[in-house]
């Protein structure tokens, strides 16, 4: 009984087209239980239930608060085309730029905008646009005003089949001398992702083995055994 | 004589000066974590920190679960601080999912938040105090702990990993005279906790051993980007708590705790001044409390976020604490960053232990309120 409820749910998420080609997959494996109920009929028996199976998020439809924007516009009308404004939300501000520019964007945001370090710096693999995006989230302490905003400082660096960290493409510019906090989560960028930090003094392996003779283990094509 | 190596092995070349020691890894002294520290008769003169002994690849198992799978694994890297390490995550994956926490869970939330704060300052301070060879500092603050420990178990129905927060609230109601009993212990705890001035913070022996050893100044300390105690023992003014006040804090009466000093006894002090405030927020948020109503709301099954992301952070015991969420329409999130307090704060032990004497490295080294186990995750 509580595998069929199970199929129920599945069958009847269909709100986008992800969803869509997962749950058609599953159809196919599962063609043989009789019990199973149509899409039509899975719908209408939550609608007699009252559950309410959308996936409807609701962030978006936030204000955009006045001070975020004037400190986006201010990015903006410094570098024009070269700093794209992601969004702009309560206390959160993303920028995306290109490898090029992220150390002119990353000394404005540091002189004039007055944040002054690092909170976190993390890899985010995409294999499908052959990319690795390094994401920065820069915090102030100096300025009372902005204790509660992050900045999110995001470029894109192209990313190999084959990885060879510190040999290949995948290389971005070090922020270590705009902010100086970022010397350790450089080292575990470099590690995780195999991103390699031009100008950073000391791009050596931190969490993993001496000995690791893999690829870098955050990357979406290193799997999990057993998984 | 001459020796033939293996090939990729070379022997270091002994100096007359300076010698090269390793802190490490075993747990006693350093915690699952190593020093590579190089001495001049009894100064230090550089220090290598090597973590990853106890790295668990948290933020890749994250990506293989889905949204209410991944909270017991989550709070394994501080099981001692459970709580905090899992608020984050609640916050942010109900940023992802558009939930609403019910106002009673928000301020249960507080109150287990506080008391899983106590209990790991507690933990922390008893082992500083065998760090410093003073053994009654590891007997009391182990002893007290109890109270808090049998509040949470009393709680959640464990000890030490609790996974009480879940998204949309806690995962069940507060069991009955949980209050009267709480303020009770809370009460005895803070009577309890004004003996601990006169035998470790006043001892003459601590203060030779911590005072004016390891000095972070307010600028180096913003410089490099250090957080909770370590931020605040050197003078700057910042807890997330009240910067970026998440559930209830912004209607709960407590301060920050300051201090100026920049060194060891400093960083030592804020941790035991702020259990003051955690057990005045805890009596406060008692206080304030609705007395019933849903403590969660229910999510919809096998939840899924949009194509988003979202930071949350809070202030953890080791500081502030923050979640990089990517979601891409799958029931499992694209991508977990998870920014720690100790991971932070690793940065300052070459900086502080460089022209040490060599004897100060552990009151130098626990001073700094560094989670080895938190740290790799």
């Amino acid at each position: 009984m509580g595998s069929k409820k199970k199929e129920d749910v599945e069958s009847s998420e269909s709100d986008n087209e992800v969803t869509e080609s997962r749950n058609d997959k599953n159809k196919e494996e599962s063609t043989d239980i009789s019990t199973k109920l149509t899409k039509e009929e899975a719908k209408k028996f939550y609608e007699e239930k009252g559950i309410d199976l959308s996936h409807d998020v609701p962030i978006h439809s936030i204000p955009i608060p006045p001070f975020e924007k004037s400190m986006a516009d201010k990015i903006v009308s410094k570098f024009g085309q070269k700093a794209v404004i992601d969004y702009v939300r309560p206390n959160r501000i993303r920028v995306n730029t290109k490898r090029e520019d992220i150390l002119d964007i990353a000394y404005f945001i540091r002189d004039e905008l007055k944040f002054d370090h690092a909170e976190s710096v993390g890899g985010v693999d995409y294999p499908d646009s052959k990319e690795i995006e390094v994401v920065y989230h820069l915090g102030s302490y100096t300025d009372e005003q902005l204790g509660n905003k992050i900045i999110a400082l995001a470029t894109k660096v192209p990313r190999e089949d084959i990885p060879n960290p510190g040999k290949d493409s995948t290389r971005t510019p070090s922020l270590r001398e705009v902010f100086y906090s970022v010397e350790f989560h450089e080292r575990e960028c470099f590690e995780m992702f195999g991103v390699y930090f031009e100008g950073h003094p000391d791009n050596r392996r931190l969490l993993l083995p001496e000995d690791w003779a893999d690829i870098p283990p955050f990357r979406k094509d290193f799997k999990i055994k057993g998984r | 004589m001459a020796t033939q190596l293996p090939p990729g092995i070379e022997l270091e070349k002994v100096d007359d000066r300076i010698m090269t020691l390793n802190v490490g890894p075993q747990h006693p002294g350093s915690g699952h974590m190593r020093l590579i520290i190089k001495v001049d008769g009894d100064y230090i003169v550089s220090c290598d920190p090597d973590p990853g002994y106890v790295h668990r690849g948290e933020e890749k198992m994250a990506e293989y679960r889905n949204y209410i799978q991944n909270i017991p694994h989550l709070e394994r890297p501080v099981i001692h601080d459970s709580c905090n390490i899992l608020y984050p995550y609640c916050l942010a994956v109900e940023d992802l999912l558009g939930i609403e926490v019910p106002e009673r869970a928000k301020y249960i939330r507080v109150i287990g938040s506080e008391l899983n704060r106590c209990t790991y300052i507690l933990y922390w301070l008893a082992i500083y105090g065998i760090f410093l060879g003073h053994s009654t500092m590891f007997m009391w603050p182990v002893g007290d702990r109890e109270l808090f420990i049998d509040l949470l178990e009393a709680m959640s129905g464990a000890r030490v990993t609790h996974a009480y927060f879940v998204p949309g609230g806690v995962r069940n109601d507060l069991p009955a005279n949980f209050e009267e009993r709480c303020l009770r212990q809370v009460d005895y705890f803070e009577k309890r906790l004004k003996e601990y001035e006169d035998i470790f913070y006043q001892n003459p022996v601590l203060k030779q051993r911590t005072e004016g050893t390891g000095i972070l100044s307010r600028m180096d300390a913003i410089r490099l980007g250090t957080t909770g105690s370590v931020l605040r023992a050197s003078g700057v003014d910042f807890d997330v708590r009240k910067k970026e006040p998440y559930d209830v804090y912004d209607n709960l009466d407590f301060e920050t705790q300051v201090l100026r000093e920049g060194d060891s006894y400093a960083r030592s002090r804020v941790p035991y001044l702020e259990m003051f405030e955690s057990c005045r927020i805890i009596k406060d948020a008692l206080k304030k409390m609705p007395k019933s109503g849903s403590v969660r709301t229910k999510l919809k099954p096998n939840p899924k976020g949009g194509n988003d992301e979202v930071y949350r952070r809070v202030e953890s015991g080791r500081g502030s604490l923050g979640y990089h969420i990517i979601s891409n329409n799958r029931p499992e999130p694209y991508r977990v960053k998870i920014s720690v307090g100790s991971f932070r704060n690793l940065i300052c032990i070459p900086y502080l232990l460089k022209g040490e004497k060599l004897g100060n490295m552990p009151a130098v080294y626990w001073s700094l309120n560094y989670w080895p186990v938190e740290a790799d995750r």
